[in-house]
């Protein structure tokens, strides 16, 4: 069992109040059914979340953080099923559900007014032969059966116009509209039924930096109005840096780092966090000779013993093959490596 | 060992494809706008741009996929033509694609794409030559154990190994001139920086000529010596890296640059929060209807009436920079550069 990493004041980036908890996942673990066994894409995985929250989750391909908004939002398909652990969800009234035992139709009354998906490919979300705002409309009265198309349409021209798209653009099919609109629409949609948590998907990878810049900072600004709580998970770490207050770094399936953004921007625990910290060449400071970290990801139906990176890492030793590190507190965040002060004192 | 003539030149050069609307009719689409560009043993050139900016056309042009529908391609100074054998160029002139997945093919060997190469361009020989120059070729782009490699099929490399394997084919042909298009975007970000090591060490050890194309300017900052922004078709500016990232003299370049993920700054204590007035800076132009002038000024905040009509002429710079911009030819150079960090 993994001690589960809380966030130690609710304060979050640049000193925002964060509310009380919302998600408390625990020990989570998908397995990916073959027919060579099952293969773990998400093992044994803990974290919090709490309102008005920007989690981000930072990962390679391959390192099970898709595979955990899935778990997350139950949206998984086989041959990924969840093979243990809990998510529990807290909402505002009402007793606290685990969303992995969770019915249905529970479920299904949670999805948009509680918890609401944005994914990458907005292309591949959105109905390609209904006009927009149809969509919405839809998906409005779908939660809301009391509220009548004409209200239903109003909302719709509000959420587009929130999210800077022009209310007639409703008209629009979505091949008519840009690649950063189209990936807007969708936050907008997310945001259709006033979630409390939107879990996010590399929802700006797909577009260009500038597109991607002023998508996230109206994402922001909504997020402060709204006090919604993000799941955001990219390979981008330098962006997460900026963007997130708490950012978990998974590895290989498991999360071997996990506190706020200022404390794993100036001092890393884990040798993965430290190599992926300056994975990332400076758009400003002095260029000097870089290097990545050597190999390459595991293969994760063959892991090695152990840590899972302890082959890449240069500060491994016999004892990192012998069991997987547990997440335990060094410094002020969690971190799962079995030699953290040893590897402190060498740098 | 940087040279100073260019192998490689692209003047003047423009390319429109037509298009066609639902109507029968047909309109071009101007891909490419008067790009300059020159390549020089030794050195890396960055082309930097948004998806859409014409850099990857700019590339193929280079690359002679297709013909400039104007200006041309020269090979050591001398204009390439429809007569110019395509073998020997292509000795010359290697391309790396974006896609390691892509670009090899899936029922073959590495030693079978290696021989295939060494042998087309004339560098075939005996088995054993070829055996030895394929093992010299995968150690060249540091893929160990090289014997192992040989025998492995693509699916049984990670992606770094196999965008190097693709870097190991281009240099089969010994190329002088190497024109990567994103070669590390498709790849995990803990082996990029190990692709663009190995590129750098290229250019160093070999005195290839090198054109990185990149969406990210960190990255061509890194690996670069020379940079070239692209907007629309258009090369706005360009010159030694460090001009034109640290002190930007287009006002893309530094919409480009405000954009780019910068945790050294937003980190830095009493930094400002990142997202915080950023505007609304609108969308890249449809090419086929691309505004007239300069083709920023819909989006530009210091667009003014000759921005509409014409695009403005180059303006040099004491650092060697260069940037076409009417900012810099009406004298109001100091309100684009007055707020610009330099290090």
């Amino acid at each position: 069992m993994s001690t589960t990493a809380q966030s130690t004041a609710p304060t979050g980036r640049r000193g925002r109040t964060l509310g009380p908890v919302l998600l408390d996942v625990r020990g989570l673990s998908v397995d990916y059914l073959t027919t060579h066994g099952p293969v773990r894409a998400c093992a044994d995985v803990s974290l919090t979340l709490r309102r008005g929250e920007i989690l981000g989750v930072a990962g390679e391909s391959g390192s099970g953080k898709s595979t955990l908004v899935t778990a997350l939002t139950r949206l998984q398909r086989p041959p990924a099923v969840t093979a243990a652990g809990s998510v529990e969800y807290r909402p505002v009234e009402g007793e606290p559900v685990d969303l992995v035992t969770l019915s249905e139709r529970r479920l299904r009354r949670l999805r948009w007014r509680d918890l609401a998906i944005v994914m990458q490919s907005a292309m591949d979300c959105l109905n390609p032969v209904m006009r927009l705002g149809a969509q919405f409309v839809d998906v409005i009265r779908e939660h809301d059966r009391s509220m009548s198309t004409r209200a239903a349409k109003a909302r719709t021209a509000e959420l587009l116009r929130m999210v800077g798209i022009p209310a007639e653009r409703a008209a629009s099919y979505p091949h008519e509209l840009s690649g950063g609109m189209r990936q807007r629409s969708l936050i907008a949609l997310a945001l259709a039924c006033d979630p409390a948590l939107v879990v996010m998907d590399e929802p700006t990878t797909a577009v260009d930096v500038v597109m991607q810049r002023q998508i996230l900072a109206q994402l922001v600004a909504l997020q402060q109005t709204l006090h919604f709580a993000i799941v955001f998970v990219t390979h981008d770490l330098s962006l997460l840096l900026e963007l997130a207050d708490r950012i978990a770094v998974m590895y290989a399936g498991r999360i071997v780092e996990i506190g706020s953004a200022y404390d794993i921007y100036r001092s890393p625990r884990h040798p993965y966090t430290e190599g992926l910290r300056t994975a990332f060449p400076p758009l400003r400071a002095p260029v000097r000779r870089m290097t990545g970290i050597p190999g390459a990801p595991p293969d994760l139906a063959d892991l090695p013993p152990g840590c899972a990176f302890a082959p890449r890492c240069r500060y491994a030793t016999d004892d990192c093959t012998t069991a997987v590190p547990a997440l335990r507190p060094v410094g002020a965040q969690h971190v799962a490596c079995v030699r953290t002060e040893e590897a402190d004192d060498a740098r | 060992m940087p040279g100073d003539q260019p192998v490689l030149e692209a003047v003047d050069v423009g390319k429109e494809f037509p298009v066609h609307d639902r109507f029968g009719g047909s309109r071009a689409v101007r891909a490419v706008e008067h790009a300059n560009l020159a390549l020089y043993p030794g050195r890396i050139t960055a082309l930097v741009g948004e998806s859409g900016s014409g850099k990857t056309t700019l590339a193929r042009l280079l690359a002679l996929f297709h013909p400039p529908t104007s200006g041309e391609i020269r090979l050591d100074g001398l204009p390439v033509t429809a007569a110019t054998p395509r073998g020997e160029y292509h000795s010359a002139v290697q391309l790396v694609f974006q896609d390691p997945f892509a670009a090899l093919n899936s029922l073959h060997r590495a030693r079978y794409m290696l021989r295939r190469a060494l042998q087309l361009h004339g560098r075939g020989g005996s088995r054993a030559e070829v055996e030895r120059a394929s093992l010299d070729l995968l150690r060249r782009v540091n893929l160990t154990p090289p014997e192992r490699i040989l025998d492995s099929f693509p699916h049984q490399l990670s992606g770094g190994q196999r965008q190097r394997l693709v870097i190991a084919r281009a240099l089969a042909v010994q190329p002088r001139v190497l024109l990567a298009d994103e070669p590390i975007s498709m790849l995990d970000v803990s082996i990029r920086l190990d692709v663009l090591n190995l590129l750098a060490t290229l250019r160093d050890e070999q005195g290839l000529a090198m054109l990185y194309i990149t969406h990210d300017i960190a990255s061509a900052r890194y690996l670069a010596d020379t940079v070239h922004v692209m907007y629309a078709g258009q090369t706005v500016e360009g010159g030694p890296r460090d001009s034109v990232i640290l002190q930007p003299k287009h006002p893309y370049t530094r919409l480009l640059l405000d954009s780019s993920p910068d945790p050294a700054r937003s980190m830095a204590d009493g930094a400002d929060d990142p997202f915080a007035g950023v505007a609304e800076a609108g969308e890249p132009p449809n090419l086929a209807d691309p505004p007239p002038g300069c083709r920023f000024h819909p989006r530009c905040p210091f667009a003014m009436d000759e921005c509409r009509r014409e695009f403005p002429a180059r303006t040099t710079f004491a650092d060697g920079g260069w940037a076409h911009c009417w900012l810099h030819r009406k004298g109001r150079t100091g309100e684009l550069l007055a707020d610009v960090a330099v290090s």
